[in-house]
């Protein structure tokens, strides 16, 4: 019989879209937490670390509330879609932005708050926010932030229990690499386990020794 | 010229102090020193010049334009002052060469007129050289004079440089030193410097700004504030060695003369002006006025006092010689040389040497 890869690659695609959303989304907070003073600014900054530590049913349970059918923002997203998000792929990308932003904005908030002086420096030169931002606060943190992805997209990967409880467990539609492994187990089918926590496991690997590499190298640009 | 008022409050609060800066100065083309240990509020004073601190109230005016204004509610932002600043890290963009840095402050220019400029500002801090080379791949003195340069590369209304010296040695810093004159002669900007090194004030400063403890406590060129310190306080500040406490015992506006007390001794000095008799006033005398002599059993003079030698260091140019009861002596080696076979030693206070507080 055939090796059934879906869940792998789904896992790749939901790891990869989550990865980009998680940057664009935890550099945005990231900027906020390190240049702006607010209020919220402590309710934001909690809230961005809680992903970390609550255990994944709980996220997941929050989510199902917050994005289920009935909810205003699954209502919004079935107006814009025309279908409800709950229990598709992209739930998934969903569950694994939350358990990839923190990663980000932490490592990212660090990079920009000690690239102060250079900041005020650009600015004092004349240059705007935005300017200062992608000419000097981003790529003097870019380091960093390549290293803080990585660790982002293999989080995304592995994740199991928002997954599981936002996206479902329906072969060839929105089950991923991890859930995929649960369910062969279950099923006795320990030929596709294997050959999947094989994968999963080269892919994190590979990764995890790129960021090594990465943030190895001389600190200077 | 820049005319500020600034005030600024942080409340204590656990683990920290509290502080407040309440500052008025004006300073026109020229170097004016800002001299303060660290924590007097130099860097704070700079950041709400610049922009990056927001003063409680005051009103900060740079030639004709209003950069802050607390009344009216006025606060531009950092890029709408025309402030050139040079912070006291370093903070040449390392990402960027140093050429490719100067560029970046002339970005809002057009094309032509930027490329010109970038060149012009090459040539004239000697920067061609190294314009190619990343900033951590030149020497501390060519990255501070660097960033001068970028800081000068907008045509600034002024210049903030906050202890620019810190981090050069003493060669790098005779260079520094060089350079900002020449910036204050080419400019004709207002050169606010920050600096807690006293040698740095009398080199380049026109005008000096004590400030302690957010105030502003004394202001003046550096040489009359030398001669002419207002407090214990500031004294001490200058690095002023001998402060005794002495009561004035005798005043002959007449004659032009005082008489002191001090300890079980009598000094002689000019008229003290606006002092009392019977006044506790602190006399005080720089160290290189004192001049010594051997007792060898002589009785001492008019204003020679007994003194045990405890210690002698050697100075670059001179020798200092401590005394017992906190004399401290400057003088030319040639002069200690002569004398240093001495057992006894008087140490002599010319009359026109002495001066209270």
């Amino acid at each position: 019989m055939p090796l059934n890869w879906f869940p792998l690659w789904l896992s790749l695609r939901v790891a990869a879209l989550a990865t980009l959303i998680s940057i664009a989304l935890g550099l945005w907070i990231a900027y906020l937490l390190a240049n702006r003073e607010f209020r919220g600014k402590q309710v934001l900054e909690t809230a961005v670390t809680l992903p970390l530590v609550l255990p994944p049913t709980v996220l997941g349970y929050f989510l199902l509330v917050v994005l289920g059918a009935s909810s205003p923002l699954g209502h919004l997203y079935k107006w814009m879609f025309g279908a409800p998000l709950i229990f598709t792929w992209q739930a998934a990308v969903v569950a694994s932005t939350f358990h990839a932003i923190p990663l980000l904005t932490k490592s990212a908030r660090g990079a920009f708050e000690s690239g102060r002086g250079y900041e005020k420096a650009a600015q004092s030169l004349g240059a705007s926010g935005w300017r200062t931002f992608w000419r000097v606060t981003l790529p003097l943190s870019r380091r960093v932030v390549a290293s803080a992805s990585l660790t982002a997209f293999a989080r995304a990967l592995g994740d199991f229990g928002v997954t599981l409880m936002v996206a479902g467990n329906l072969p060839g539609k929105t089950q991923t690499a991890a859930v995929g492994i649960y369910d062969a187990l279950q099923r006795g089918d320990t030929r596709e386990a294997r050959w999947l926590v094989l994968a999963l496991s080269a892919v994190v690997i590979a990764i995890v020794y790129a960021e090594n590499r990465l943030s190895r190298r001389p600190v200077a640009a | 010229m820049i005319a500020a008022r600034i005030a600024k409050t942080f409340a204590p609060r656990p683990g920290s102090a509290g502080f407040s800066l309440d500052i008025e100065f004006q300073a026109r083309a020229g170097i004016t020193a800002l001299f303060g240990t660290a924590g007097a509020g130099k860097t704070l004073a700079f950041d709400a010049i610049a922009g990056f601190a927001r003063p409680d109230s005051g009103r900060i005016m740079l030639d004709d334009r209003i950069l802050f204004d607390a009344a009216s509610r006025v606060n531009l932002k950092p890029q709408q002052r025309n402030c050139g600043y040079v912070s006291r890290d370093e903070s040449l963009f390392p990402n960027m060469t140093i050429r490719e840095n100067l560029v970046f402050a002339a970005d809002r220019l057009p094309r032509l007129e930027r490329h010109r400029r970038v060149n012009e500002t090459t040539d004239r801090f000697q920067l061609a050289e190294i314009a190619a080379r990343l900033p951590q791949e030149t020497s501390p003195s060519e990255r501070q004079c660097c960033s001068v340069a970028r800081a000068l590369m907008s045509s600034p209304r002024l210049l903030l440089l906050d202890e620019p010296a810190h981090s050069l040695n003493a060669p790098s810093r005779v260079e520094l030193y060089r350079l900002l004159r020449k910036v204050r002669e080419d400019f004709q900007i207002p050169i606010l410097l920050a600096t807690d090194q006293l040698e740095e004030c009398f080199q380049l400063a026109d005008q000096m700004l004590i400030l302690r403890d957010g105030r502003i406590a004394q202001s003046g060129r550096p040489r009359e504030i030398l001669e002419q310190p207002e407090s214990v306080e500031i004294a001490r500040l200058l690095g002023i060695s001998n402060l005794f406490q002495a009561e004035i015992t005798a005043l002959d506006p007449g004659r032009n003369t005082s008489r002191l007390r001090f300890g079980e001794y009598d000094l002689t000095g000019t008229y003290f002006r606006g002092h009392l008799l019977g006044d506790r006033v602190w006399l005080y005398v720089h160290a290189r006025d004192l001049r010594i002599a051997g007792r060898n059993g002589v009785r001492p003079e008019a204003n020679q006092i007994p003194a045990k030698l405890l210690r002698v260091s050697e100075l670059p140019q001179a020798v200092r010689l401590e005394f017992s009861g906190d004399i401290s002596v400057e003088l030319p080696r040639q002069e200690f040389e002569q004398q240093k076979d001495n057992k006894d030693w008087l140490v002599e206070f010319p009359p026109a040497a002495l001066r209270v507080l």
